[in-house]
């Protein structure tokens, strides 16, 4: 009797979940604050166990080296494998035909990958990765150039140095009849709007990108020719001198540092304060088959995300002892030390604190905002990924159908329930709307409203207007 | 001098006649073998050098031979990890130093810790799954009870064997494929004049042009919800398979096509029918051209396999050496030293092992090999 009993409970309790990710699904599409869910039935077993997750060599997938190693993906019944992969493409393709059941992906891929910039496939993500963490290095000898530009202040370079200083050596090149060539990782990859930003607001045009007429090389115009190299390969590209400069995640522009081949000249939290970087990806039709799965992953992705920023970044160099291991980042310690601890390291011996150089969990880091959706669309946009203009209303039904806010927010809320996490370090679900309020912090003071897409995408003097066509 | 007895003799009647039949003035030197029942024995070697004009009154030719077969390869060796020592030190690469033989063998030892290292790792993950299973029967009496492999990472001895069974799978199924078909080409000309420019065709594309149509065909194709094997194990086979299958096929079919034409005609006397005819004439006189194009074809295999692990980054030692690379820490050149001695030792196994298998198959035990 009590084992019928307790089996009928067990699937009611699975339809009850059911009915929820339906009502959660709506929700997501709907313009109504996202998270409307009412309280949540325990999330049911997962649907499959045995996960491959892909990644990138980065210090940046340092959440899910800790939930495995820590156990957290273990403590949802899920036995993950963890897998590098070879670059960006790779890694997204294979998620797409299935063989990664999920992967840490740059945030533009969900995104470009939903709307049919290269492969067209449905990704979503309910779980954004970090926050900073890239940075822009140059190479010596362009730095050496640089430098006779930048303000000093007690012998040191003052920061944030702007592209107003590289400008003169572009155009040295450009006299010489030599072109000025970066590296940045894939072309719809935080960094390389990142790296078009900052050379933008230094009056240095990026290149724009013109698929409708088949040109993906996002060279048009271009005073600074940018073009894919994967993150790892970076430094000893730069190295060959195929490239001048780069624009890439930890800890590549450290390796530069030590390698003594090039001078990391801006982070991204100067550039952005607090962007957003990495988010956790899946295919559209892989959370539909396994929510409960999706949702473990997520619960055991917070707590990893909690972990690495708890007691002020005590457990840091823990993690980077982790990350130093060949199968995940594999650099040295020393390398990975310099920008996870809470410090960056320049030109070689000129340290500075940069303590949110990577955030994992605090200013709710881990939180997939739709404005962030929006602020990568209005940068694809800008630069002629998107060649058509578009409405606001189309940047925000993009922006809900691939970021989920709704999964995570079933995540968190179970953890909270459990006592693992905290309430007050998550956004408010119920009046949550998505939407940061309007974020200033950029090196060009321009104001990003995610509500204005258009009007923003205005405010530029370099880029597509919101009603330009190329 | 030729020694030939036998008692009962059934099947070796055939060998036999073969036998006296290529005898020349040649093996008449060097050969002296006893044929009983079956069984070749070969008769003690001093016998041969009655001649005397390589012994040494002062030092047997025993410890002369003894000294000479090892003490050189060791001098060789020795002279090597002094190139190689000496030469190290002097490049400075942006990891460092060059690894020397010290530091590959650093590499060598953290390696094999690391290995036991995830042994450790491994029980542990299975005696929490057991914790967790039970757990969960008590609260789920239906469940099935499922052990997950351990998720950890592989260890390089792990990669290595990872290759091993690829690269031999791979192989074997060339083998199977070509020796039959080698033999088809190779006793009818129609055939292989059909064949050959297909033959010609493939056989000098470099694995790293098939590489993206077979893994492009093998995600197409092979697609099953629990698959037996790995895709990347599948794309790695196959690679192998494509790439290796080549001497064997042209080694058979020229070793087949060149059955001396006295044999021919033996067979022919005997009215042998064409199936003993293939397995009685043919295949032993092919034998050691198909040797020789099987131990091509293992040594293709083998760096094929790397090659095609490194670039479709599926599990083995080359993905190994492309993942240090990546790393870029200042142990990467070390592990990557370690493996390219360790991939070269494999492949210097193979072929001893290839070369075994030929001198067991082999009927004529005097030829010489390697």
């Amino acid at each position: 009797m009590i084992k019928n009993s307790s089996l009928r409970l067990n699937t009611i309790r699975r339809s009850i979940m059911r009915s929820t990710l339906a009502i959660a699904a709506g929700a997501a599409l709907s313009l109504s604050p996202i998270t409307s869910i009412s309280a949540l039935a325990k999330t049911g077993y997962a649907e499959k166990e045995e996960l491959k997750i892909g990644f990138i060599k980065l210090t940046d997938m340092a959440p899910l080296a800790i939930a495995y190693e820590k156990g957290f993906f273990e403590d949802e019944g899920l036995y993950v494998t963890l897998e590098a992969q070879a670059n960006w493409k790779v890694l997204l393709d294979r998620v797409i035909d299935g063989q990664l059941d999920g992967a840490h992906m740059l945030a533009g891929q969900p995104l470009g990958a939903t709307m049919g910039y290269g492969t067209k496939a449905d990704i979503i993500t309910a779980f954004s990765m970090d926050l900073n963490g890239n940075a822009i290095t140059v190479s010596n000898s362009v730095w050496a150039e640089m430098k006779k530009n930048i303000p000093h202040k007690e012998g040191k370079p003052v920061h944030p140095i702007k592209a107003d200083s590289l400008k003169p050596i572009i155009e040295s090149y450009k006299d010489a009849g030599k072109p000025f060539k970066m590296g940045m990782v894939f072309p719809v990859s935080t960094h390389n709007y990142e790296l078009r930003y900052w050379l933008a607001a230094g009056g240095i045009h990026p290149g724009y990108y013109a698929p409708h007429k088949g040109d993906t090389s996002g060279q048009i115009d271009a005073d600074a020719l940018l073009s894919v190299t994967p993150p790892p390969q970076m430094p000893a590209t730069m190295e060959a001198g195929t490239i001048d400069g780069y624009c890439v995640g930890e800890p590549w522009n450290q390796q530069a540092v030590f390698k003594g081949i090039g001078v990391p000249v801006v982070t991204d939290y100067e550039i952005w304060k607090n962007n957003p970087e990495k988010v956790f990806g899946v295919s559209q039709k892989w959370a539909n088959k396994n929510p409960n799965t999706h949702i473990r992953i997520v619960k055991a992705m917070i707590r990893a995300a909690q972990w690495l920023d708890a007691n002020n970044n005590a457990n840091r160099p823990e993690a980077v002892k982790i990350l130093s291991q060949s199968n995940y980042v594999g650099a040295d310690y020393d390398v990975i030390a310099n920008s996870m601890t809470g410090t960056f390291e320049y030109e070689k011996g000129d340290k500075r604190d940069v303590p949110d150089f990577n955030v994992f969990f605090r200013h709710n880091a881990t939180f997939p905002y739709y404005s962030d959706a929006i602020w990568y669309l209005t940068q694809m946009r800008r630069w002629g990924q998107i060649s058509e203009p578009k409405s606001d209303d189309w940047y925000k039904d993009l922006a809900k159908k691939v970021y989920r806010p709704d999964i995570y927010a079933s995540a968190a809320k179970e953890l909270i329930a459990e006592g693992k996490v905290k309430m007050k370090d998550f956004p408010n679900f119920i009046s949550e709307t998505g939407f940061r309020s309007p974020q200033k912090h950029f090196i060009d003071n321009i104001v990003y409203d995610g509500n204005q897409p258009n009007t923003y995408l205005d405010k530029f003097s370099i880029g597509l207007k919101a009603k330009d066509k190329l | 001098m030729t020694l030939l007895a036998y008692e009962n003799s059934h099947t070796l009647e055939v060998f036999l006649i073969i036998r006296c039949l290529i005898m020349n003035p040649f093996y008449e030197r060097t050969k002296i073998e006893v044929f009983m029942k079956d069984k070749t024995v070969r008769l003690p070697r001093s016998l041969l050098s009655l001649g005397g004009n390589i012994t040494d009154e002062k030092m047997p030719i025993w410890i002369q031979e003894t000294i000479k077969a090892i003490m050189l390869p060791i001098a060789g060796l020795l002279l090597f990890l002094l190139i190689w020592g000496t030469g190290a030190q002097n490049i400075n690469t942006s990891l460092g130093k060059f690894p020397g033989p010290t530091q590959a063998l650093e590499q060598f030892n953290s390696l094999m810790s690391e290995h036991n290292n995830e042994r450790i790792k491994e029980e542990a993950f299975y005696q929490r799954q057991d914790d967790r299973n039970s757990e969960r029967l008590a609260l789920d009496p239906n469940y099935q009870i499922k052990v997950r492999r351990y998720t950890g990472k592989p260890t390089f001895i792990d990669q290595t064997f990872t290759s091993l069974i690829t690269v031999l799978t791979g192989f074997i199924l060339a083998s199977v494929i070509a020796i039959p078909f080698g033999i088809m080409i190779g006793l009818n000309k129609n055939i292989y004049a059909a064949a050959n420019p297909i033959i010609q065709l493939f056989k000098p594309v470099s694995p790293l042009a098939w590489l993206p149509l077979v893994t492009m065909v093998v995600s197409a194709v092979y697609t099953s919800d629990d698959p037996l094997f790995a895709k990347s194990f599948v794309t790695s086979v196959i690679t192998v398979l494509v790439c290796s299958i080549w001497p064997t096929v042209i080694n058979t079919a020229v070793g087949t096509a060149a059955v001396s034409q006295d044999l021919l005609n033996v067979s022919k006397v005997l009215r042998l029918k064409p199936m003993t005819h293939v397995f009685k004439v043919v295949i032993p006189s092919a034998i050691p051209m198909v040797f020789t194009g099987l131990r091509l074809s293992l040594g293709i295999a083998w760096m094929v396999l790397i090659a095609a692990e490194m670039l479709a980054q599926n599990p083995g030692l080359g993905k190994f050496v492309w993942d240090e690379f990546q790393n870029g820490s200042s142990n990467s050149l070390g592990r990557i030293m370690v493996a390219v001695l360790v991939i070269g030792f494999i492949g210097f196994l193979l072929d001893r092992v290839m070369l075994m298998l030929q001198r067991m198959f082999s009927w004529d035990k005097q030829a010489i090999l390697r």
